[in-house]
């Protein structure tokens, strides 16, 4: 049989950064593929090309048998690609149904025909049992889960051959995701193929037959998905032992630097209780939307605190702006690298001293020659891979923007460092990297909350972790006490003093 | 590494230099306009003429950098215009009165820069606002015709052009302007204000981040520009005679014409002062070369039309080649 989709030997750079080394990868019709990788093994970059979003430097793409270049992603979605990407890309304040049909409405000389516009969007929801959702509404008022199957109507209206789902269940509940998976059921029926991109090997190993991991841009494994092992695949995607991966750096927690007694934001949070100590790196888990970040953001002062005390050292210091807490040797490192964590358009040197220009400025004046020196002897601790310190920090690589971002706390010489997601969308190298530092920083007595939605690395590089849950946060308990599973089941709700007890 | 690095800079820096020797060489081209353009006097014109849009431009420039946008600015050079001449006709001193002028001028600007940071609203809209504002008051002021203003003789030096066929001397206000140039250069590039305008305009939620107050830093950068709209407005007076309440109508625009040609972006964080001063000189030396020309005042609006697309068409190409050489 003549499979739907072959790819072989894609690769791809950005400037000095192979994003993809040598890829291949072969869908058959009515398949549902697994493609598995962790954050910058090339997933992104290797769907942008499919769906005509960037083109391949080389390789070869055969869509039923034929050569097949997408021009841009509308030639790829009129050959039959529809792509569904993790961001929804609707219009917040169009209406269901002219989302749905957006780009390519239904009309009579230029007229919208309305009848034939709800007609044509009512039989997608059907196909997805989502016949609930109400059509003239705005979007912005759905939930997310809505929005994410109008999103998947839009890609059907097309009638598209290959549909490619990237993290589509990131941010559904497990009811939502069970009609997703009725829906992926039914349209591998009607001969559709779909690559579905997940971190959640069990979802994948239930939805899907086939499954292949990318690893630094490389294809490194591909098989069958009901009879493969997860921790063979697991290692495959890792690429190497996890003591590799987190090194231990010795270090003891000391005295109590910070102490957050039942805060609570305008939302969320609303119940955050912890101690954090001298030396000690406290992981907080948690699914996505539990009030992590906003914990974080409430800490440093950026959100609002309707209830609850921070004390630092031993004083009560609850109400704080940014820059109250910064003196106070607080730094907070964004999940949110390039809308908030970084001044993409300028330079290394300036992103690195924008809290602190003490050391490189005298009276209010900045002089360049230090700010530069200063940068450099950052850029070659962290082994940042820069050309100069002037260079706009948009030219570096993710992992090397973050490592930037990092420095800047550093740089500011906070005591405090709260770190959200810090390894997000950057490369194991650089990953290694960071935990490496985490370990060294906690030795020399920092002290780290680390937030992070991926387990391994909590499990790896922190002393204690607790849970966030619905806006509460549990108790911390030492990391030895927790597995993946007990973290799983206190984040969904379901293990109220699993661990320990 | 440094080679590139300082081609960078040059490249960035020819923009408006290059934009400055095109439209000169245009008109060297034509012979009937060379000898009348390219004269000591003239040239001494041509940078007269610039001062009150390079002042402006100073100003601009720290707020289009900090990411927001003035449009009152045309309006608030006529209301100093007027507030200057009425305060000499009241008897006020030559010097008191500058010092008033700018001041309101300040005043001004801390009104818009208020309501932009207190209220979290568009610099667009609210300026848009006060420039119908301020248009108004001056007329209401004025008692809606000129004021005369014959008492301007010792405010008069800043803008005389002493033996007008001769390049030099200089007028003070073109010596003043450059030094107001230089001093916001460096306030723009080496102080720790400047740097927080350039983190608010590149991200402001980055700026809130890393503990830039950023809605006192708006407040300041409009305030202090509104010190430049208001020097422009008392130099506008002195040069004039007169405070005219309906003059300066669309000096806005031609300011921030000449602070995107001088490379500044208009989405913030990106523009340097002297390219603004360049971008002003452009556009004076482009109002008086065409003036000089027979053709016709329609035919000047339409070319300076497109020399401003063209130069912020050049500016997106240049920033896509940017990233693009990432």
């Amino acid at each position: 049989m003549i499979p739907r989709l072959r790819l072989q030997a894609i690769q791809k750079s950005f400037g000095a950064t192979r994003a993809l080394r040598g890829v291949s990868l072969k869908v058959a019709p009515g398949e549902v593929h697994a493609l598995i990788g962790e954050n910058g093994a090339g997933k992104s970059t290797l769907m942008k090309i499919l769906s005509g979003a960037c083109l391949a430097d080389s390789g070869t793409i055969e869509f039923e048998g034929q050569p097949f270049l997408p021009r841009n992603p509308h030639h790829a979605r009129k050959c039959g690609i529809a792509m569904i990407y993790q961001e929804l890309t609707l219009a917040p304040h169009l209406s269901v149904e002219e989302n749905i049909v957006l780009g390519d409405e239904p009309s009579k000389f230029g007229w919208l025909d309305t009848r034939v516009r709800r007609e044509s969007v009512r039989k997608a929801l059907a196909e997805l049992h989502s016949e609930s959702i109400p059509i003239e509404s705005p979007v912005n008022r759905l939930t997310i889960a809505q929005q994410q199957i109008v999103e998947i109507a839009r890609a059907l209206l097309g009638q598209p051959k290959v549909l490619i789902m990237d993290e589509p269940t990131s941010s559904l509940t497990s009811v939502d995701t069970e009609h997703l998976f009725t829906a992926i059921h039914q349209l591998r029926k009607r001969g559709v193929s779909i690559i579905y991109i997940s971190h959640f090997l069990e979802e994948c190993q239930r939805v899907c037959d086939r499954f292949t991991v990318l690893r630094d841009g490389e294809t490194v494994a591909s098989g069958e998905m009901k009879s493969a092992d997860l921790n063979q695949i697991i290692r495959f995607m890792v690429g190497r032992e996890m003591s590799e991966l987190y090194p231990q750096t010795p270090h003891r927690p000391g005295k109590p630097l910070l102490e957050v007694r039942s805060l609570a934001g305008s939302s969320k949070p609303r119940s955050v209780t912890l101690t954090l100590r001298e030396g000690e790196i406290l992981g907080i888990a948690g699914l996505i939307g539990a009030g992590r970040t906003e914990t974080l953001r409430a800490i440093f002062g950026l959100d609002r605190v309707s209830q609850g005390e921070v004390v630092i050292g031993n004083k009560t210091r609850t109400c704080a702006s940014p820059p109250r807490r910064l003196r106070e040797g607080i730094g907070l490192l964004s999940e949110n690298r390039k809308e908030e964590g970084l001044m993409l358009n300028r330079s290394i040197a300036d992103n690195l001293t924008a809290t602190r220009y003490g050391p490189v400025a005298t009276c209010g004046f900045i002089s360049a020659a230090r700010q530069n020196r200063a940068a450099c002897d950052w850029i070659q601790r962290l082994d940042v891979k820069a050309q100069h310190p002037e260079q706009p920090i948009v030219e570096l690589s993710g992992g090397n923007q973050q490592k930037i971002a990092v420095g800047r706390l550093l740089h500011h010489d906070a005591r405090i460092l709260l770190l959200d997601e810090p390894t997000r969308g950057i490369d194991v190298g650089s990953k290694a990297q960071i935990y490496k530092l985490m370990g060294e920083l906690a030795t020399q007595g920092k002290a780290i909350i680390f937030v992070s939605s991926y387990l391994p690395e909590l499990l790896g590089v922190c002393d204690t972790i607790a849970v966030m849950c619905r806006g509460v946060l549990s108790a911390a308990k030492p990391v030895a006490e927790w597995d993946e599973h007990a973290i799983i089941a206190s984040a969904i709700g379901h293990g109220e003093g699993e661990p320990g007890s | 590494m440094n080679g590139s690095r300082l081609w960078q800079r040059l490249l960035n820096a020819a923009g408006p230099i290059l934009g400055l020797v095109v439209v000169l060489g245009l008109f060297a081209l034509n012979p009937d306009v060379r000898p009348s353009v390219f004269s000591g006097g003239n040239f001494k014109l041509i940078l007269v003429q610039t001062v009150i849009v390079a002042i402006g431009a100073l100003g601009m420039t720290l707020i289009i950098v900090s990411g927001g946008i003035d449009l009152s600015v045309g309006s608030l050079v006529a209301f100093g215009t007027v507030v200057g001449a009425k305060l000499l006709e009241a008897g006020c001193s030559p010097i008191m009165t500058g010092m008033l002028v700018i001041l309101c001028g300040a005043a001004v600007g801390a009104l818009n820069g208020g309501m932009i940071a207190g209220l979290r609203l568009l610099p667009f809209i609210i300026t848009l606002g006060t420039m119908g504002i301020l248009r108004g008051t001056a007329k209401w002021i004025a008692g809606n015709q000129v004021v005369h203003a014959s008492e301007t003789s010792s405010l008069m030096f800043l803008m005389e052009r002493k033996n007008p066929s001769e390049f030099l001397p200089l007028p003070a206000g073109v010596w003043l302007a450059l030094a107001l140039a230089f001093l916001t250069s460096v306030l723009l590039q080496r102080t720790v204000f400047g740097r927080h305008i350039f983190a608010i305009g590149s991200n402001e939620a980055t700026a809130r981040l890393c503990g830039v107050r950023v809605q006192w830093t708006k407040l300041c950068t409009y305030t202090v520009a509104g010190a430049f709209f208001g020097l422009s407005g008392l130099l506008q007076m002195t040069r004039l005679g007169e405070g005219d309440p309906t003059g300066g109508v669309g000096l806005e625009l031609d300011i921030i014409a000449a602070v995107v040609i001088g490379g500044a972006s208009l989405n913030g964080g990106v523009g340097s002062i002297w390219g603004s001063v360049l971008g002003a000189l452009v556009m004076a030396v482009l109002r008086n070369g065409l003036g000089q020309t027979d053709m016709g005042n329609y035919i000047q609006e339409i070319i300076i039309g497109c020399v401003i697309i063209l130069a912020v068409g050049l500016d997106k190409w240049r920033q896509s080649r940017r990233r693009a050489g990432a």
